[in-house]
């Protein structure tokens, strides 16, 4: 069915590495930032200083995550416009390739280069960031990979729709940085205004906080059942959307 | 699967094709078809409808009305079984910019159910073996366009669709490409291409349409379509003999002579028009300095048909 898929995604992951700032944009700068932030906070703050549970020890990680899983989104969302507008698309669409294929190709890519940030974030963690955060690293990294999955289908959903490379990237922004907001990591959900709660309640970002926090601070996959449903949940419901709306030209 | 179509027989037939956008009206009933092993043009100017009567044909677009079947297939609903028999090249296609030439080729050979043809074999006929590592960015105009021919032509298809193929390229990588298409006519492919350029037309297509405003005004070899519509024909000589205009003034059919210093321009109609000129030149043992003649072509046809150059 997804005919193409392995050497689509192996081209994509080579044309990716050969941009001036693909991987330097995406993998080496994310993880410096990191690196120089933890050094700051590293030598001022020691583990016995932070009370349990405070931003720092939980919300810093996860916002992290988060926002290096919303530059993959919007750098997909700029991809695939890029991709319409200069004709690539239409052509890739007179062979047998399909939508979800080339979908399939730009997750994959995305996921396996924020793999890699992280990967490389949590090493460089393990040496500069506060010393003794045990934290559950392959839960954690599952997590994700769910939570990322099921937002990149959000961006395939705006990529399928907006119209030029020029607005895929502040249209794409404006949809997704607002959900960080109210997605229940600087404040919580339950303290929002009750029509914004509604609103916090529909976006997948939240429930990828609520995920990423709780897997972070070591609770079982059980506790978490309905963020992982409602994941998958929104994963098909853009996906299936995109394939509806999908325009090759 | 794969049933053979015998040469002569219709491999694409349009019937009453037409689409709108909007309020705009781009193709409208046009009809026609398209045999097997010859290379049909579809020429017109810019704007005229070729590259929605081929997307049309293509599958690319649903047209508002009419009928399309391309092997026996109807490219909208068996669109997928359609994409694994044609090969197609589009106007202004573009690819990633830094995918390598080869990877472009290995690329689109998995993505066909059947076997392909042999990539590194088409990439040396077209001339890229020098450029198998280089960026598809970094390519010129003609090299892209070669490459392109290459994806088209990697599934071993039955009819080949090439839009504007030559348009932006410099004389020479023109001609290069016009004989590559020779060359898929000869394999036994079916050659389907629009062109806006009338001498393209003349020295490569077996049979051209004129589309104008979307519709069809006529169909036939670009010979038959010469002689139909400009049987004119035109002879410029240079002379001193002062009686040269008189005696030319009595050959049969002739329109009209127009004269600049020594220089005669007569023209005349019919396929012995010529030969009576120089009949009557011998006649009358007239010394010419020089010769030609002029033939009318495509262009001629085109603006005898339309009242305007399709250069306008």
């Amino acid at each position: 069915m997804l005919r193409g898929l392995r050497t689509l995604t192996w081209i994509e992951i080579k044309v990716f590495l050969r941009e001036p700032l693909g991987a330097f944009g995406m993998i080496v700068i994310p993880v410096l930032v990191f690196v120089v932030v933890g050094r700051i906070l590293g030598y001022r703050v020691s583990l016995p200083s932070l009370p349990a549970n405070s931003f720092l020890r939980v919300g810093v990680p996860v916002l992290g995550s988060i926002l290096i899983t919303l530059s993959a989104v919007l750098s997909l969302v700029t991809i695939i416009s890029i991709y319409r507008e200069g004709g690539i698309l239409k052509r890739l669409r007179a062979t047998p390739l399909r939508p979800q294929t080339i979908l399939t190709a730009h997750v994959l890519v995305k996921l396996l280069l924020t793999g890699v940030t992280l990967l490389l974030m949590l090493l460089a963690g393990k040496r500069y960031y506060p010393i003794g955060i045990h934290a559950p690293l392959v839960s954690f990294t599952i997590a994700l990979l769910i939570s990322t999955w099921s937002i990149l289908s959000i961006g395939f959903l705006i990529a399928s729709v907006v119209p030029t490379a020029r607005f895929s990237q502040p249209i794409g922004a404006l949809i997704l940085y607002p959900m960080v907001g109210l997605s229940g990591l600087f404040v919580a959900v339950e303290s929002l205004p009750p029509k914004l709660q509604i609103v916090a309640r529909i976006l997948p970002l939240t429930y990828a906080v609520s995920l990423l926090e709780g897997i972070w601070k070591g609770d079982g996959w059980s506790a978490h059942v309905r963020d992982v449903t409602a994941l998958i949940l929104g994963f098909i419901v853009c996906t299936a959307l995109s394939a509806k709306v999908f325009r090759w030209e | 699967m794969a049933q053979e179509i015998p040469a002569g027989n219709s491999v694409i037939r349009v019937s009453e094709l037409r689409k709108t956008y909007g309020s705009t009206l781009a193709v409208d009933n046009v009809s026609f078809e398209v045999k097997t092993g010859e290379i049909f043009g579809l020429i017109g100017p810019n704007g005229a409808g070729k590259t929605t009567t081929m997307e049309c044909v293509e599958g690319l677009r649903t047209p508002d009305r009419g009928t399309v079947s391309v092997v026996g297939l109807d490219p909208r609903r068996d669109a997928h079984r359609l994409q694994e028999r044609v090969g197609v090249q589009l106007q202004q296609a573009q690819l990633q910019k830094r995918i390598k030439v080869w990877e472009a080729v290995h690329l689109w050979s998995s993505l066909y159910r059947k076997k392909t043809a042999d990539g590194e074999q088409l990439v040396e006929q077209l001339g890229l073996v020098e450029k198998r590592n280089t960026w598809f960015m970094d390519l010129s105009g003609g090299q892209k366009q070669r490459l392109f021919i290459v994806l088209a032509l990697i599934n071993d298809p039955e009819v080949v669709f090439l839009d504007e193929l030559t348009t932006g390229l410099d004389p020479q990588a023109r001609r290069a490409i016009w004989e590559l298409v020779r060359g898929i006519r000869k394999r036994g492919k079916t050659v389907f291409l629009t062109t806006h350029l009338m001498e393209e037309a003349e020295r490569l297509c077996d049979r051209v349409a004129i589309i104008e405003h979307g519709r069809i005004i006529d169909i036939d070899p670009p010979e038959t379509l010469v002689q139909r519509h400009c049987p004119e024909r035109t002879v410029v000589l240079s002379t001193d003999d002062p009686t040269a205009e008189e005696r030319l003034r009595a050959i049969p059919r002739l329109e009209a002579i127009t004269s600049t210093d020594s220089r005669l321009t007569i023209r005349g109609s019919g396929d012995d028009f010529v030969t009576d000129v120089i009949h009557c030149l011998s006649e009358y043992r007239i010394k010419v300095t020089d010769f030609r003649t002029v033939l009318p072509n495509l262009e001629d046809v085109f603006l005898k048909l339309t009242g305007h150059s399709i250069r306008d």
